[in-house]
């Protein structure tokens, strides 16, 4: 096994943002806004370099896809203990249309590319509330995966996971190569500190063109429009029992 | 001549004017201007705010403002992230107040990051950044009062004299330990009998028979990481002959390892505000100290210290800019949502003048924090002394002020301890005091300024005897010459920053307001400090010497009438800033006091 796990980092808008919609609906304001990486993107890049210190993988490569300005989160999952990045390169119209398909189907020509043994990414992130590019990247890839992950633990040439599911935790062996997607309860995502920032400066990151890995950047999702969510209404009080059901039958809801 | 024909010539201005503008425009010079201190490069300009009292303005060191490159821009953007973080995560202020300790998981925290050695080399195990961005840093340190103190008492001056004055040998049997924050240093001058007045320091280091150790005997107070440092610069009196054979009393720096026995801390001191800072008083009882570990020469300790106070005094600045940004942050979203009378406070004027306050002293302290620093970037060996001073008085009364208009927005809300403002209270009392008190600082501005001027002009003019020694004693006229030079080099930081901003097209229409009622707010300040008194003290003469674009309105005011306006603010409005790029802006000090006596 060549010991080299992908990890997928996402650049969003931090969630301490309040989110604005652009006045004509097309999408949200990002100018100017404080982004930052996807929490479980974090949660992922602190889990590959757990298993790097403890000596069951060798390499830690982050790979993000998008404009100039990922290379920060590149850079921070460098400063995190990452060994190198990719940076693929998708900017304008590509950019604004980007999502998991197209993600899925870059993750796994560079799984390939990379021979990689596994794949760990975010459960989902926190702009789109996807949560659908770790199962089409395996799909691609026709690896198996594990999903929700809150333990990861490699066991020879196979990985078991526990997964957090409606029903409870769910815990299955799968082989390697695999994908594994970091829920919140993974593990505690380490600081990038200083020292390992400008040691992280130190660190490769290499540019790829979606063309170059063969991947049709185009969608087949159009937006048509963005709205906030409805304003919350004024609630009502009634005095018993009987003036709720009555209220409740006028508004039509039983 | 007298004082009294001084004050009748100054009265009718022009002649008085005439009287010194000859000598003083012939001084003023920039290339003649001989340097005082030897600096190891080449002997450019290096002093701002000295050459104001002589009516210069050395518009090559403070324009354009200092910029730093996009590499450097990225970098710090990517170290403010997880400092941020952790600030907003894993420090409980409250807390911290409320025990009078930093718990050890937010310290280990704050080493991990890195922050304990920020300017120290990176071949010593430090991060090894630049003024600049150290005062970055210290905008989101300031967060915490206590821990902005900690850090500092270990680095900007515990430490500061191993990294400015130490040897090699030094430099690397401590900075690497002290970079990690395995080992925390702490900074002892201070005692009983010698506060202000660091020259009086009794404690006592006596070079044993061999000449092998100095014994050390002597208490300091008030010591930041007293308790818990494991190395201390200590200053102490030593005996030194001198080349006449004359034994002398001096000043000497020593580095002091808690290892070497002998050293006592007392109980932490129960203070006001910045609890969670370790002060405590630290007493040396026969501590062998090894010759060694004397940093620079025997003898010439004070200089060190001086040194070490002033290298770190600019990053007051922007640690106080940093605080009132967040009070201004949490500030509005009370303002914006309280409503009383029907309608919101922010609303309402004396409301709103609040937040002016506030934004304008932000704005001005970090203008003068980022031009400090990056004047102190350059290279060569600038003295930026005087230009750190101003910045901590500015910094330290401005602060103060806002922090207190902050809670006043909250009013009785403010005042309770379930809002961070009375503690932002108690932390900032302590600015005005610490790292040179401001009256002091302000002599010494208004002193080392005027001896600069009077050496230079003392070969200049053309008159009999001019004495320095009774101004010493003038501290209300002192304080006046501070007040003015303060103000001017806020001024003087605010246009730099703002003219850079417009000629760069950032946000051009939001910042001329603030630059305008910036400007013109501080030239009221330096009216009022120049104020005409009874005694003749000072007045400020602001001359543009020609018209430079058409339609400006250039005009000279003379000191005819009391009161004192400084033009520049006037420029912003008529045309951009690249008037001030091509134009000699002459300010001319003139003192009628003592100075210039006969």
């Amino acid at each position: 096994m060549s010991g080299r796990v992908l990890v997928g980092v996402k650049r969003v808008i931090d969630y301490a943002v309040k989110i604005r919609v652009k006045p004509d609906h097309s999408g949200v304001v990002t100018d100017g806004v404080k982004h930052s990486m996807n929490p479980f993107c974090e949660i992922a890049v602190e889990e590959a370099v757990k298993l790097k210190e403890k000596k069951l993988i060798k390499e830690v490569v982050a790979v993000s896809c998008g404009p100039q300005q990922v290379q920060e989160t590149i850079r921070t999952a460098l400063a995190m203990g990452a060994d190198r990045g990719i940076h693929v390169e998708v900017s304008g119209k590509d950019y604004d249309n980007m999502g998991p398909l197209q993600v899925s189907k870059i993750m796994a020509a560079l799984a390939k590319k990379e021979e990689a043994q596994l794949v760990i990414l975010g459960k989902q992130a926190i702009d789109d509330d996807c949560n659908q590019t770790g199962q089409m990247t395996a799909a691609l890839l026709d690896w198996p995966q594990g999903t929700f992950a809150s333990e990861v633990t490699l066991e020879g040439d196979k990985v078991k996971v526990v997964r957090e599911i409606d029903g409870g935790l769910e815990t299955i062996k799968i082989n390697t190569p695999a994908v594994v997607t970091a829920d919140l309860r993974l593990n505690t995502p380490r600081y990038a500190t200083l020292p390992n920032i400008m040691k992280a400066k130190k660190k490769k990151i290499a540019n790829v063109k979606p063309a170059d890995l063969g991947v049709d950047m185009a969608s087949r999702v159009e937006v048509l429009r963005v709205d906030e969510p409805p304003q919350r209404q004024a609630g009502m009080k009634v005095e018993t029992v009987e003036d709720l059901v009555g209220k409740l039958k006028e508004a039509g809801r039983i | 001549m007298n004082i009294n024909k001084i004050i009748a010539l100054s009265r009718s201005a022009n002649i008085g004017k005439h009287l010194l503008l000859c000598g003083v425009r012939q001084t003023g010079r920039a290339d003649q201007l001989p340097q005082r201190r030897s600096f190891k490069t080449h002997a450019r300009s290096l002093a701002y705010a000295k050459d104001l009292f002589l009516g210069q303005v050395n518009k090559a060191e403070v324009f354009p403002y200092p910029e730093i490159g996009n590499e450097e821009l990225e970098e710090i953007n990517q170290f403010v992230a997880p400092v941020e973080k952790f600030f907003n995560e894993d420090v409980d202020s409250k807390k911290i107040d409320h025990e009078a300790k930093i718990p050890p998981e937010t310290l280990d925290g704050l080493k991990q990051l890195g922050l304990f050695g920020i300017q120290v080399p990176e071949e010593y195990g430090g991060l090894g950044l630049s003024n600049t961005m150290y005062a970055r840093l210290g905008e989101i340190i300031s967060l915490d009062g206590s821990i902005a103190v900690t850090l500092a008492a270990h680095q900007a001056i515990g430490l500061k004299g191993i990294l400015i004055a130490g040897n090699e040998a030094q430099k690397q049997k401590y900075l690497p330990k002290l970079a990690t924050g395995e080992h925390i240093a702490a900074f002892c001058l201070t005692e009983p009998g010698s506060g202000s007045d660091a020259a009086s320091i009794q404690t006592r280091a006596t070079l044993s028979e061999d000449g092998k150790h100095y014994l050390l005997n002597g208490s300091k107070i008030w010591i930041s990481n007293g308790g818990m440092a494991d190395i201390m610069t200590v200053f102490a009196r030593t005996e030194v002959t001198d080349k006449n054979g004359v034994k002398q009393d001096k000043i000497s720096a020593f580095i002091v390892e808690r290892a070497y026995g002998g050293i006592i801390s007392g109980k932490p001191e129960d203070k006001l505000g910045i609890r969670g800072s370790n002060t405590c008083e630290v007493a040396f009882d026969n501590v062998p100290v090894p010759v060694e570990n004397v940093i620079g020469e025997v003898g010439a300790g004070f200089k060190v210290a001086m040194n070490i106070l002033n290298s770190g005094r600019f990053s007051m600045g922007s640690a106080g800019a940093g605080m009132i940004k967040k009070l201004i942050e949490m500030t509005s979203e009370y303002a914006a949502t309280r409503k009383q009378f029907n309608r919101k406070l922010s609303e309402f004027g004396m409301i709103q003048e609040k937040f002016a306050v506030m934004a304008m002293n932000a704005f001005v302290m970090e203008s003068m924090a980022y031009l400090t620093a990056g004047m102190m970037d350059r290279p060569g060996v600038p003295d930026c002394s005087l230009e750190a001073a101003m910045v901590k008085v500015f910094s330290s009364e401005g602060g103060w002020i806002c922090v207190s208009e902050a809670l006043q927005v909250l009013g009785g809300l403010g005042y309770t301890k379930n809002y961070p403002y009375e503690r932002y209270l108690r932390d900032c009392r302590i600015l005005l005091i610490f790292e040179g008190t401001n009256e002091i600082l302000r002599m010494y501005i208004a002193l080392t300024g005027m001896q600069y001027a009077g050496k230079i002009l003392t070969g200049k003019i053309n008159c009999p005897a001019f004495r320095l020694e009774t101004i010493v004693d003038e501290q209300l006229v002192l304080k006046r010459v501070a007040d003015v030079l303060i103000n001017l080099y806020a001024m003087t930081a605010v246009l730099s920053r703002a003219s850079r901003s417009i000629s760069i097209e950032l946000r051009p229409k939001h910042d001329l307001p603030v630059i305008l009622s910036n400007v013109h707010r501080l030239r009221a300040r330096c009216s009022k400090a120049a104020h005409w008194s009874s005694r003749g003290c000072l007045s400020l003469i602001l001359t543009v010497p020609a018209p430079l674009t058409p339609g400006i309105n250039v005009s000279h005011f003379q000191t005819a009438s009391l009161s004192v306006v400084a033009e520049l603010y006037l420029h912003p409005l008529k045309s951009d800033f690249a008037f001030l790029h091509q134009n000699t802006v002459a300010i001319h000090v003139i003192s009628f006091h003592n100075i210039y006596t006969l």
